[in-house]
């Protein structure tokens, strides 16, 4: 046991002298958070539009100040005609343009029929559409208001709420995205830099030499990690709660002892890619390209995993990454507790074991 | 019982013999050397001996252990110094020291009169990374590293290849007096002049041994006349006695070439002096070591 610990503090020696990893553990943490939180972000907000407004009557106004009263748009100019609209779409920060037609009151009292129309520039589909959708639900909402008090003709009329995530803030996905990519990265990759390491540098051959046993030899390795790891996770988590405002609705202990699990599902794989090379560049490169890129692409944290195509999403079944970026949403944002989460907890430890046999067996004892 | 019995061992990487029918016993408290250029096989054996790698054929024990079998037991109770510097470069010679120690379940204390000689010189710097250590002082911290668990067999692979002669001279010493305290050290070096320091010396040329002896007998047993010249253009010294039909080697040796022929020394002085060369010496020479391997280097690739 004391040679265990001596392994491990030697460990925490190499940690804390390379200022190159310490940064990378933990500024990219906060970088990546904050950049997702902040900066890419698909949620729209202050979308500049232009309003062609031909009727100017109390009903156009109102309709206008209540769609620049939101949040999601502000009013960039009043077109004059319909000429300008293409030039103001072209000088290209303006993203939809309203055109309100002629007699719209009238035509809404009297006829109870209004003709408005919406053109945005599609150019940017996914936008468009938000941009439509959040256009569409005010005025609608504004019709509701206009028309409360008179009687209309039976109308089907949706009343749509978000669960779990009301005000559709997209931190709410990255949170548990950027937390999966930051542990898949500190674990897998940092465990198998740090094993090739040793063999690199020549001194895996002398520990080898010696009455360690491979077991300790690897657990002393990997022990820093997990600590170091288990650490990262709850600062993401605090970043997420506190400046973001990401709720943890489900038990704390539970979401803890999610974090470890997968923290532990993401070392041996480490120790996997490190049992089969024998250069740090080489697990690097396997890191990065076998487990950083599918984390992002296929886990389901930037593309949803049901509108892939179906070879894809059996793919997406092996990321241990997918499961566990389920059970984060389901404790953090649906509140569920153990028995609903069972099933991808029940995958990440059976993956874990899986890993940490393969590699045990594959670690030599010999040099080659 | 012998602490170190190798018998007939081979190993193949590819196309390449690495090590061709190797055999050889070293005795208790025997400094035993393997001399040979880089490439010879050494690093391979001490790998083999040190349980790090397979042989394809043959047979090693060390301790009356095998060092396939009983590779665990081996593990505990041999000292291995690799040819490269195998220490945490990040860490101190003191880090260094009690984490070797530690993991072989002992402590500096315990054996400390062991490495007194030794770490006493590096213990000015017991602060500073092992990284940052001159090539003495590093090999100086891996011996200590090797010795820190009191070994009862000692591997050192090359340990002064790329140190300055005044440390090189110093670690010889070092490994005299560990002698002394009758562990047996198996040392290999590419530097021909070490052999003389060592009880019994293995000549290694391309994965195989050429001779075992102690380094006098191999040397009185050399019966060929070797002949020490110098001219004041050595360049065209060498090309003129290789071309010579009478000359059977020539090598550089220092600021003279070492010689064997059959032809008169006297012949050869006048052929010379013909063919333009001033300032010419020829003397008679006492055979080293390096002359002994560099005709039995000459024998074996004839022989192939």
């Amino acid at each position: 046991m004391k040679q265990f610990f001596e392994f491990v503090k030697k460990e925490c020696f190499h940690i804390f002298r390379d200022r190159r990893t310490l940064i990378i553990l933990f500024g990219m943490p906060v970088v990546l958070i904050v950049l997702f939180g902040f900066a890419i972000t698909n949620e729209i907000r202050h979308a500049r539009i232009a309003v062609l407004d031909y009727s100017q009557d109390a009903l156009s106004h109102g309709l206008v100040s209540k769609i620049t009263a939101s949040t999601y748009f502000d009013l960039a100019e009043n077109l004059r005609s319909e000429k300008e609209i293409l030039p103001a779409f072209k000088k290209g920060d303006i993203r939809m343009v309203i055109v309100i037609p002629n007699g719209f009151s009238r035509d809404f009292i009297r006829e109870r029929k209004a003709a408005i129309q919406l053109l945005t520039d599609a150019s940017d589909p996914n936008t468009a559409t938000t941009l439509i959708n959040y256009a569409n639900a005010i005025i609608g909402q504004y019709q509701q208001e206009q028309t409360h008090l008179q009687h209309l003709p039976l109308t089907i009329h949706p009343e749509v709420r978000m669960v779990y995530n009301p005000m559709l803030k997209s931190v709410f996905l990255f949170v548990p995205g950027v937390m999966t990519l930051i542990l898949m990265l500190v674990c897998a990759m940092m465990t198998s830099i740090t094993i090739t390491r040793e063999k690199e540098l020549g001194t895996m051959e002398i520990l080898l030499v010696s009455p360690l046993r491979p077991v300790l030899i690897i657990a002393g390795k990997v022990v820093p990690y997990v600590l170091l790891s288990f650490f990262i996770s709850i600062i993401i988590l605090c970043l997420g709660t506190w400046i973001f405002g990401m709720p943890v609705k489900g038990s704390i202990l539970l979401l803890l002892s999610a974090c470890g699990l997968f923290c532990l599902t993401a070392l041996s794989l480490g120790i996997l890619i490190s049992s089969l090379t024998n250069s740090q560049q080489t697990a690097m490169m396997i890191s990065m390209m076998g487990l950083l890129l599918p984390t992002i692409l296929l886990s389901g944290f930037v593309y949803p995993i049901e509108s892939m195509p179906v070879p894809l999403q059996i793919v997406s079944n092996i990321l241990p990454a997918k499961w566990f970026i389920i059970i984060l949403k389901d404790i953090m944002l649906k509140g569920s507790g153990l028995p609903q989460i069972a099933l991808p907890m029940g995958i990440l430890a059976g993956m874990t074991c899986f890993f940490l046999i393969v590699s045990l067996s594959k670690f030599k004892i010999r040099l080659s | 019982m012998e602490p170190i019995v190798v018998q007939n061992i081979f190993k193949q990487f590819g196309n390449v013999s690495a090590l061709h029918d190797i055999s050889f016993t070293v005795a208790p408290g025997e400094l035993f050397g393997l001399i040979g250029p880089d490439g010879a096989g050494k690093s391979t054996l001490f790998r083999i001996l040190a349980t790090l790698l397979l042989a394809d054929k043959g047979k090693a024990m060390v301790n009356g252990l095998d060092v396939v079998k009983d590779y665990r037991a081996i593990r505990r109770q041999v000292g291995y110094m690799p040819g490269k510097f195998s220490l945490y470069q990040d860490l101190t010679v003191e880090e260094n020291l009690h984490f070797f120690a530690t993991i072989f379940n002992t402590t500096i204390k315990e054996n400390y009169d062991l490495i007194r000689d030794i770490y006493e010189q590096i213990a000015p710097f017991k602060t500073r990374p092992a990284g940052k250590l001159s090539g003495g002082m590093k090999q100086k911290l891996a011996l200590c590293c090797a010795l820190v668990h009191k070994p009862s067999v000692l591997f050192l692979d090359e340990p002064t290849t790329g140190v300055d002669p005044v440390s090189r001279k110093e670690f010889w010493d070092m490994l005299q007096r560990l002698k002394e305290k009758n562990i047996p050290i198996l040392v290999s070096t590419p530097y021909m002049d070490e052999a003389t320091l060592c009880d019994r010396v293995a000549l290694m040329q391309n994965g195989a041994i050429m001779q075992i002896d102690t380094p006098s007998t191999i040397v009185s047993q050399f019966r060929t006349k070797i002949w020490a010249i110098k001219s004041n253009d050595m360049y065209r010294l060498i090309r003129d006695l290789r071309a010579h039909p009478e000359v059977q080697s020539c090598f550089a040796f220092g600021e003279f070439l070492h010689v064997t022929m059959t032809a008169d020394p006297e012949e050869v002085r006048s052929s010379l002096t013909t063919g333009g060369h001033t300032g010419l010496v020829i003397q008679p020479a006492n055979a080293g070591i390096e002359d002994v391997f560099m005709s039995l280097m000459q024998a074996q690739t004839q022989a192939v």
